[in-house]
């Protein structure tokens, strides 16, 4: 009972989160209720085991990769700085954001960053390259186990030739933007936090 | 010969052709309008001049119809009995004159460019209409609204239906409903009321008119018309979002029109109007609506099911979808609901596990029937529209026909600009004011104005009301049809994306979805995402598993995997060497994408099958998966033993599998097929349908094979007989 009392939102820290994520009062207020009712343990910081509770998360085909992209590199736990920092990527891009340019660093929001998250998903080493083989793994978890090993080694090639343009074998990240540069990422990649 | 009807797009002809083929055209146009002259002359009004061309052939009142010959007691060597097949000869008539109109209207160089196809369906209705009117002094055949709803514009709607997108549809919902309910609601109030107000300006011409008249008119006149968008906005190409918007809006605004329709006509019948009656009225709309919405949905799932039988059956698996959803039309028409809505939601239920139940053959037939049938319709109903405008009834007015024209811009420019603004802010992708600006000036009306004003209880203003509704129809098809499209170039909305997505786009296009759907679900959001994941599931688990002929479920799994092979096999013998990790790169060929494109699509819990140009008359959509599957792609022998199944079939499958794929050798092409068990023999069936390919210029190998493998046909005794139709089909392809 008493440890409730340690995870109380104090004025400051949502603060602190608004300067660097972008999120509203209320935006923040209700994301930390929820993040709350997610913390089983309550310990003010979610594990991943409070990530695989969530039930549709378990049968997403990419769930485990989602909840490690939570977790920062090595931790087993994500506090609600670091979870909104998480969520913050999704936030949608407002048209008056585009133009004003407060601090040095790009917002969270950006489409480069919404885009280097997608990147990341597939990227485990983090060595900024996707390789045929991460490719593979995250092809095997989306298309399932009907298909044979070949098909996919034949997609995951088709996948690669298009994109690569050094010819490395590997996607590197700009690579990686450039075959999605028609796609609308901002869009797709948004969810609407309501106010 | 092409079996594809042609695009749009003028098929290459050398130049020389093109006169003679013109003239040729034209004559057999002339001739056959002279013929339906005819036949109009024939049909008496007594006393009148017959048209001297083909009517002094024939007698048109005795009874066994024979020639005025002066020998009574002869044998009649050649008569002529006109009226034994008067009604289908004329019907025939008429819809041969429109298929050849519509042809001319394509041949006929750079009018298609300018004038859409329905201005000029109209104006040789006008034309007709005008010369059967000089002929016969009467009015010439009008189009009875009960042959409308009931047979010309089913067709339309379940084309309509059946291709819509869905996953756009359904993406945009909302915004459709909004646009729909509201927008139809404003738009009926708004008009009139404020032609009730014109009324009362201008007693001496138009004091009549009561507040509920103008109720009663302007529900008519308010509805947008999925005829006449579709037609005009399919030949404009303009961005999926705003087509799906005001073709979603004219479709769903159906149940809304007809409830407020039917509620003002009753309200003219009721001796007072109280507020119940209205509150009344408002419950009806949300019956009337999700009425059809169960209907259809009833309908669509008892075809689904049916489906799954016709394996035995195949020919007339086609005629299943048309007779439930013509079945769920007319139930709804019986109960007042709304048939559109029904019909349509039938198609969108249906659609899925129909194509996965019957052969391809059948799909493909479906496909074009629908595609044949909408286009009559559709060409039937304008060169109607024409006709039906020349006629005695005209009562004109010029307050309240300019009245009515304005009062339809202004409140549907402002309704569409009002409701913009509030959904734009739930939206993700907001709705510009471009795209509100082709919303609001695509509102076209059409014919289902037109009958619902001939629907209209006698009173002494109703001439008037059908002369306003004619001119507004023609108002917005000529003039808001014509300038359409060079305000969409000038004002410069976004067009539709021509490219197919890449691959690559399509693999992480569908990893950033599950994304979004993974972080919804941490979010606790219940998002678009969201919702499409369950009914995905929820599909997947009950639905496709009742619905969908269990050697079926594995079928497209299997039809991919081989097309992969024989894809695998075509790169092997290009690069004549053992596959290589890094090929070397090429333009992807259309059947491979497609084939992986399959496989994305159908593995990858996603809806959104493909970019398919869903409304266009001319052209069925490029569904790539069947038909370019089928074009002679081998270049190669396929040598099915080459690669071993990696199925994780059970063996107890096996045997099931292996009759499906003996089944599907004759039909589809592209098979390497192989199992653990037949596979000598399915490869040999393979190689003798082989040899039957047209011979292919880059196709060395076949030959030779082909002999030592036809006398190993004999162990399949099941193949020869689909080789025979696989034959035709490959005929057909060519």
């Amino acid at each position: 009972m008493g440890s409730r009392a340690s995870t109380l939102l104090r004025e400051e820290e949502i603060e602190e989160i608004k300067k660097e994520t972008g999120f509203s009062h209320s935006q923040i207020t209700r994301l930390y209720s929820r993040f709350t009712s997610l913390d089983k343990g309550e310990n003010g910081a979610l594990s991943r085991e409070d990530f695989q509770r969530i039930p549709e998360l378990a049968i997403n085909p990419l769930g485990d990769r989602i909840i490690n992209a939570f977790f920062p590199d090595g931790e087993d736990q994500v506090n609600f700085r670091g979870f909104m920092r998480t969520l913050a990527h999704f936030r949608p891009v407002e048209d008056n954001e585009k133009n004003k340019n407060v601090s040095n660093t790009e917002p969270l929001n950006s489409r480069t960053n919404k885009l280097h998250f997608a990147f990341q998903l597939y990227d485990l080493d983090r060595d900024d390259k996707i390789s045929r083989d991460e490719l593979l793994q995250v092809l095997r978890m989306m298309v399932g186990v009907n298909i044979s090993d070949e098909q996919l080694g034949s997609i995951a090639d088709r996948t690669i030739q298009e994109a690569d343009a050094n010819g490395d074998g590997c996607i590197s990240f700009t690579e990686f933007m450039k075959v999605l540069e028609k796609v609308d990422v901002e869009q797709k990649m948004s969810i609407r936090f309501l106010h | 010969m092409c079996v594809y009807p042609c695009t749009p797009l003028c098929p290459p002809v050398p130049s020389s052709c093109y006169p003679s083929m013109m003239a040729a055209l034209w004559t057999l146009f002339w001739a056959l309008s002279v013929c339906l002259l005819g036949c109009a002359g024939l049909t008496p009004p007594q006393a009148h001049n017959l048209p001297p061309s083909v009517g002094s052939n024939s007698s048109s009142s005795s009874g066994g119809g024979g020639l005025h010959v002066d020998a009574p007691m002869a044998l009649r060597v050649f008569s002529l009995d006109y009226h034994h097949v008067q009604a289908p000869f004329e019907i025939v008539l008429w819809i041969m004159l429109a298929s050849l109109a519509k042809l001319g209207f394509h041949w006929s160089g750079r009018v298609p460019a300018v004038v859409p196809e329905s201005c000029v369906l109209i104006m040789v209705g006008l034309l007709v209409g005008g010369v059967i009117y000089g002929v016969r002094h009467s009015a010439p055949p009008t189009l009875s609204a009960d042959s409308f709803f009931l047979f010309l514009l089913p067709p339309i709607v379940l084309d309509a239906g059946y291709f819509l997108p869905g996953r756009l549809f359904f993406e945009n919902l909302g915004t459709i409903l909004w646009y729909a309910v509201l927008g139809t609601f404003w738009n009926v109030l708004g008009i009139g009321l404020s032609l009730y107000g014109v009324c009362l300006l201008a007693p001496s011409s138009l004091g009549d008119i009561s507040l509920l008249h103008c109720l009663l008119f302007s529900s008519l006149i308010a509805a947008v018309d999925p005829v006449a968008v579709l037609s005009v906005f399919q030949e404009m190409q303009v961005n999926d979002q705003l087509h799906i918007l005001v073709f979603g809006e004219s479709l769903l605004n159906d149940a809304v029109t007809v409830v407020l329709y039917k509620l003002f006509e009753s309200f003219l019948r009721l001796p007072s109007v109280s507020g119940l009656d209205v509150l009344l009225g408002m419950c009806r709309v949300v019956v009337v609506g999700l009425g059809g919405l169960f209907l259809g949905l009833f309908f669509g799932l008892v075809a689904a099911l049916t489906s799954r039988f016709t394996s035995r059956a195949q020919v007339i698996a086609p005629l299943f979808v048309f007779l439930y959803s013509y079945l769920s039309y007319l139930t709804s028409e019986m109960l007042h609901l709304s048939g559109i809505t029904a019909i349509v939601t039938c198609a969108v239920t249906m659609k899925q596990y129909v194509e996965a139940n019957v052969s391809e053959r059948s799909n493909t037939s479906i496909q074009y029937f629908l595609k044949m049938w909408s286009s009559v319709s559709e060409t039937l109903i304008f060169i109607f529209l024409g006709v039906s405008t020349i006629q005695d009834v005209h009562m004109w007015s010029w307050p309240f026909v300019c009245s009515t024209l304005l009062l339809c811009l202004f409140w549907r420019t402002t309704g569409v600009l009002l409701l913009t603004s509030v959904v734009n802010k739930l939206r993700r992708n907001a709705v510009t004011f471009r795209d509100q600006f082709i919303i609001a000036y695509g509102g076209l009306r059409g014919a289902i104005c037109f009958s619902l004003v001939f629907l209209i209880d006698d009173f002494p203003k109703k001439k008037l009301f059908i002369t306003t509704t004619i001119v507004v129809i023609l108002f917005t098809v000529f003039v808001q049809g014509m300038t359409i499209k060079p305000l969409v170039e000038l004002l410069d909305v976004k067009r539709k994306k021509k490219a197919l997505p890449t691959v690559s786009e399509e693999i992480h296009t569908r990893l950033i979805d599950h994304l979004m759907a993974g972080m919804e679900d941490v979010v606790g959001y219940w998002g678009q995402h969201f919702w499409k994941d369950k009914f995905e599931q929820f599909n997947k688990k009950y639905l496709r598993r009742f619905l969908i002929r269990e050697d079926q479920q594995a079928h497209s799994i299997l039809r991919v995997y081989q097309e992969l092979e024989r894809r695998g096999q075509r790169g092997d013998a290009e690069a004549s060497s053992v596959v290589d990790p890094r090929p070397p790169s090429r333009p992807l060929l259309p059947e491979e994408m497609d084939s992986i494109r399959r496989i994305l699509s159908r593995n990858l819990q996603n809806f959104n099958k493909k970019q398919t140009r869903a409304y266009s008359r001319h052209s069925l959509h490029q569904d790539v998966a069947t038909n370019r599957a089928r074009k002679p792609l081998h270049r190669h022998q396929s040598v099915g033993g080459r690669y071993t199944c990696n199925t994780t079939a059970p063996q107890e499958d096996d045997e099931r599998l292996s009759d499906s794929l003996r089944g599907r050798a004759g039909l589809s092409r592209s098979h390497t097929v192989c199992t653990r068990s037949s596979r000598r023999t399915l490869s040999d069936s393979l190689a003798s349908t082989e040899s039957q390919t047209q011979s292919q210029p880059e196709n060395p190998k076949p030959e030779g094979v082909d002999q030592t493998s036809s006398d190993q046909q004999h162990p399949v005794e099941k193949t020869p007989k689909k080789q025979l139709s696989f034959n035709l089909e490959n005929e057909n392809q060519q």
